[in-house]
């Protein structure tokens, strides 16, 4: 365990919306109870000024820093979350809240429905990028945090970060959306909908209702493996892979051959085992739904006053920077102060995992001077 | 300290009423916004091309654009500045005629740093020598010159003249002095404050 790491961390979950009081979805139906987990780092300060909250992508967790007791691998930002880090967790209270429609602790289709002590399987109710970000305003109240500090995020976790400023915008100080878009393209649809399909197409997907059988293992995998090439940029496949072959020859057969289709193979098939099929869909159709455009974001009329830091990547081709940039123009129209940096990096959408150092520094003085005050340049050179 | 400041940042801080609203177009490092928000509490932000340049003004606590400015500022209401600033950037864009445009529309007074490529030391390189000339102001050869247009102090000033863009103030410069007689032979930069 390094120095700089918060050290060993557990998951927490809060259980909420007991019935009478169940969530009300953006379709229409209600949710409840819920339970969503979460982590937290450092400590709240007495004004309760210091929170932010971190928001995940896709396939990851409430687990962003830290070690599990036993794991060798800390969470997913820990590069960002620590003492003296970024997020420096000796300033800030940090925030990882999973999202409802997951199974990494939170109510998802793999909980059991209470009306039937079953799964919920295609019982859940669809769920969008607001419901979860409702779901998580409990997990904030509940905490007794009124304004957070920052709420960041990248891909799925920045669509949540505009998704809070638009529901709460008075309970956000400032956001940091990373590698996100105010709305999925038809081509980022497109993908998404091709991974729904693999998962559909495979027989032991079964309607949804697999629990406790065999489950749509391949069709997830195959899924998982799109997403992994939508991820990377061409560069970046070529740098990791080349055309390197896994033996010294051709097979001349339809065994693993070069070594990107092993990477596939192996990144997808540990993908299975921590990520349930029906999460996938009801994810994936949540950031479909997703669409702030066209003034959405910000309500007619209304003054909002939340700084802005907006972040995206050159290689990016997934959620390419003409979206960021679309962001930060709309902000501009309303005179909101928001910040733009496309960051030069070849790991494509990867990169807001990866290129950590450029990323951190933005993040960290971003912070540091909305932590401060807003006159910051003025008042604290 | 008042010493280490450029002095076409000191004159262009001068010309900053207190309290305005300011957009630096091509703002570098920050270090002119970073002087006009401490000493003009001026409400600032900017636009960069430079990656590394963005990092700089992050650090300063600026608000800042990467972008570059040809595509112009359709984000931005009429007259919602009171200052655009163009110091030392507009001989760098592609769009010279566009870029101004958009400056004087979305700003009341636009602040305009051309370098004068007819200063004395330039014409004599050009002329006794027969070289594109390189001066300290001038810094670059033909081959790396981030510079895509040459003008000199008198061509942007008939350019405002056939365009219709009043004058409002000039500033001259060599080095660290002012300039005050023959602007066009004996300054290095000229700082112009128009408006439409």
């Amino acid at each position: 365990m390094t120095v700089k790491s918060v050290g060993t961390v557990e998951t927490q979950f809060y259980e909420y919306a007991q019935h009478p009081h169940e969530l009300k979805l953006e379709c229409g139906k209600k949710l409840g109870p819920v339970t969503l987990a979460y982590e937290t780092y450092g400590t709240l300060n007495k004004e309760r000024s210091n929170a932010v909250l971190v928001l995940h992508a896709l396939s990851m967790d409430a687990h962003a820093a830290g070690f599990h007791k036993g794991d060798k691998n800390p969470g997913w930002w820990d590069a960002l979350i620590g003492p003296g880090k970024a997020l420096d967790t000796g300033k800030y209270f940090v925030i990882c809240s999973n999202v409802i429609g997951g199974c990494k602790g939170s109510t998802g289709p793999s909980s059991i429905n209470p009306k039937t002590g079953k799964p919920y399987g295609l019982e859940f109710p669809i769920i969008t990028i607001s419901d979860m970000v409702l779901a998580q305003k409990h997990l904030v109240d509940h905490l007794g945090i009124k304004k957070l500090l920052c709420v960041v995020g990248g891909s799925m976790g920045g669509m949540q970060v505009l998704e809070w400023v638009r529901s709460y915008p008075d309970c956000v100080r400032s956001a940091i959306p990373i590698a996100t878009a105010l709305k999925h393209s038809p081509q980022q649809i497109g993908f998404d909908e091709v991974g729904r399909q693999a998962v559909m197409a495979d027989p032991a997907w079964n309607k949804g209702d697999y629990y406790g059988k065999e489950t749509p293992e391949r069709g997830l995998a195959i899924a998982r493996m799109i997403g992994h090439i939508t991820y990377m940029s061409d560069k970046s496949m070529e740098q990791k892979f080349s055309r390197r072959l896994v033996e010294k020859n051709y097979s001349f057969s339809f065994e693993t051959d070069f070594e990107v289709e092993g990477y596939l193979r192996y990144r997808s098939d540990s993908f299975v085992k921590r990520f349930d099929a029906n999460s996938y869909l009801y994810i994936t159709k949540a950031m479909d739904y997703f669409d702030l455009s066209g003034g959405k974001l910000i309500p007619s009329g209304k003054m909002i006053d939340v700084r802005f830091l907006v972040i995206a990547f050159k290689s990016d081709w997934l959620y390419p920077s003409y979206q960021s940039q679309e962001i930060v123009r709309y902000l501009k129209i309303y005179g909101l102060d928001a910040t733009y940096c496309e960051i030069n990096s070849t790991y494509g959408h990867d990169a807001f995992l990866l290129e950590i150092n450029e990323e951190a520094h933005l993040i960290k003085h971003f912070l540091d001077k909305t932590y401060l005050g807003y006159d910051v340049a003025r008042k604290h050179d | 300290m008042t010493d280490n400041i450029r002095i076409d940042h000191r004159i262009i801080s001068g010309i900053i009423s207190s309290g305005a609203k300011v957009l630096d177009l091509g703002c570098g490092a920050g270090d002119l916004l970073f002087l006009l928000v401490g000493e003009k509490n001026a409400k600032v932000q900017g636009i960069e091309l430079n990656e590394q340049s963005i990092y700089k003004c992050v650090e300063k606590g600026l608000s800042v654009f990467h972008s570059d400015v040809d595509s112009g500022l359709p984000e931005y209401p009429d007259k919602s500045f009171d200052f655009v600033i163009l110091n030392q950037s507009l001989q760098e864009t592609h769009r010279v005629e566009f870029v101004l445009n958009e400056a004087l529309r979305v700003g009341k007074k636009v602040i305009v740093g051309v370098p004068n490529f007819a200063h004395y030391r330039s014409r004599s390189q050009l002329f006794f020598r027969g070289r594109a000339p390189v001066t300290p102001s001038l810094p670059y050869g033909w081959h790396n010159s981030p510079n895509l247009h040459f003008l000199s102090i008198t061509d942007f000033a008939d350019y405002c003249k056939a365009h219709g863009i009043n004058v409002e103030q000039t500033f001259f410069t060599a080095g660290n002095n002012t300039v005050k007689f023959w602007p066009n032979m004996l300054a290095t930069a000229g700082i112009f404050v128009i408006s439409r």
